[in-house]
C-alpha cells in the first residue's frame, strides 16, 4: 500500500494504523485535521476536497521518503480525505512510529507541513450565508465580496 | 499540429465547465499552450499558478509534444 492515500469522505485512522504497530517502536505520534466551523471571520457549514490525485499521490509519497530520510523514523503514513466533509469530520491524519519519541514528534509535524503547501488539494468552503469559495483562490475571494467577475485579460498572475 | 490533453481542477475546472478538453494546438511550451487556452476562456485570476506535464511538477518553458496531458495547478489548499 502506498504511504499516501486518498479517502471518499472523513479519515478513520483505524483503517489505516496496521502497518505502524512494530515491537520495535516506542513511540506513535498522530495528527488529525478537522473540519472546524469557521474560517477567516466566516461560519463555515461544510467543506469539499478535490485533488489531482495522480500527481498527489506521488508527491505525498515523496514527503513521506523526505521524512524517513530526515529522521530517526520506522513508519510513517498520511491519508487525505475528498469529496464532501461535515463539521467535526478528520479531514487528514499522519501517523509516525519511531523508536523514541522525538523523531515521531518532529517528522508528524514535517509530514503535514508540507502536504498541506506541496500536494495538489483544494477546499471549498461553503458558508452559513449561503456563499462558497475555493480556499487561497484570489478571484473567488474577491467574488465573495459581490463585487463585479473578477476576471484578468492579462492571463496568470505570475509563475 | 499536436493534439494536447488538459485537465481542470478546482476554480479552474468550475470556470470552464469541464473536467478535461483535448485540442490541437501549435503550441510549443506550457507558456504558449496557457495563452492559447486563456484566449478561449478568459481565466479568472486565481493567484500564482504551477504547473504539471505528464502527471510531473513542470516549469512554463516545459516542451510539449503530440499526446501530452497538462495541468495548470491553483494554489493548493489542503489539510
Amino acid at each position: 500500500m502506498s504511504s499516501f492515500r486518498f479517502v471518499r469522505g472523513s479519515v478513520s485512522p483505524a483503517d489505516h494504523l496496521a502497518p505502524l504497530h512494530d515491537q520495535a517502536c516506542g513511540g506513535y505520534v498522530s495528527f488529525e485535521g478537522w473540519v472546524r466551523n469557521h474560517n477567516d471571520g466566516r461560519d463555515v457549514q461544510r467543506l469539499e476536497y478535490e485533488a489531482y490525485e495522480r500527481l498527489g499521490v506521488k508527491e505525498g509519497e515523496r514527503i513521506i521518503a523526505e521524512a524517513m530520510d530526515r529522521f530517526q523514523i520506522e513508519h510513517a503514513l498520511c491519508v487525505h480525505a475528498l469529496g464532501s466533509l461535515e463539521l467535526g469530520q478528520m479531514a487528514v491524519w499522519v501517523g509516525v512510529s519511531s523508536h523514541h519519541r522525538d523523531s515521531a514528534f518532529a517528522a508528524c509535524r514535517y509530514i503535514i507541513d508540507e502536504v498541506k503547501h506541496r500536494v495538489p488539494i483544494w477546499k471549498k468552503e461553503h458558508y452559513a450565508d449561503g456563499d462558497s469559495g475555493w480556499v487561497n483562490c484570489e478571484a473567488c475571494a474577491s467574488a465573495a465580496t459581490q463585487s463585479p467577475p473578477a476576471t484578468v485579460s492579462g492571463g496568470r498572475a505570475g509563475q | 499540429m499536436k493534439t494536447i490533453r488538459i485537465e481542470y481542477f478546482a476554480a479552474l475546472r468550475e470556470h470552464t465547465g469541464v473536467s478535461s478538453e483535448e485540442i490541437a494546438t501549435d503550441a510549443q511550451t506550457v507558456d504558449q499552450l496557457y495563452a492559447e487556452l486563456n484566449g478561449r476562456h478568459d481565466f479568472p485570476a486565481i493567484g500564482q499558478l504551477k504547473v504539471a506535464v505528464n502527471d510531473e511538477f513542470g516549469d512554463w518553458q516545459t516542451g510539449l509534444a503530440d499526446g501530452d496531458s497538462v495541468v495548470f495547478i491553483p494554489p493548493v489548499a489542503g489539510g
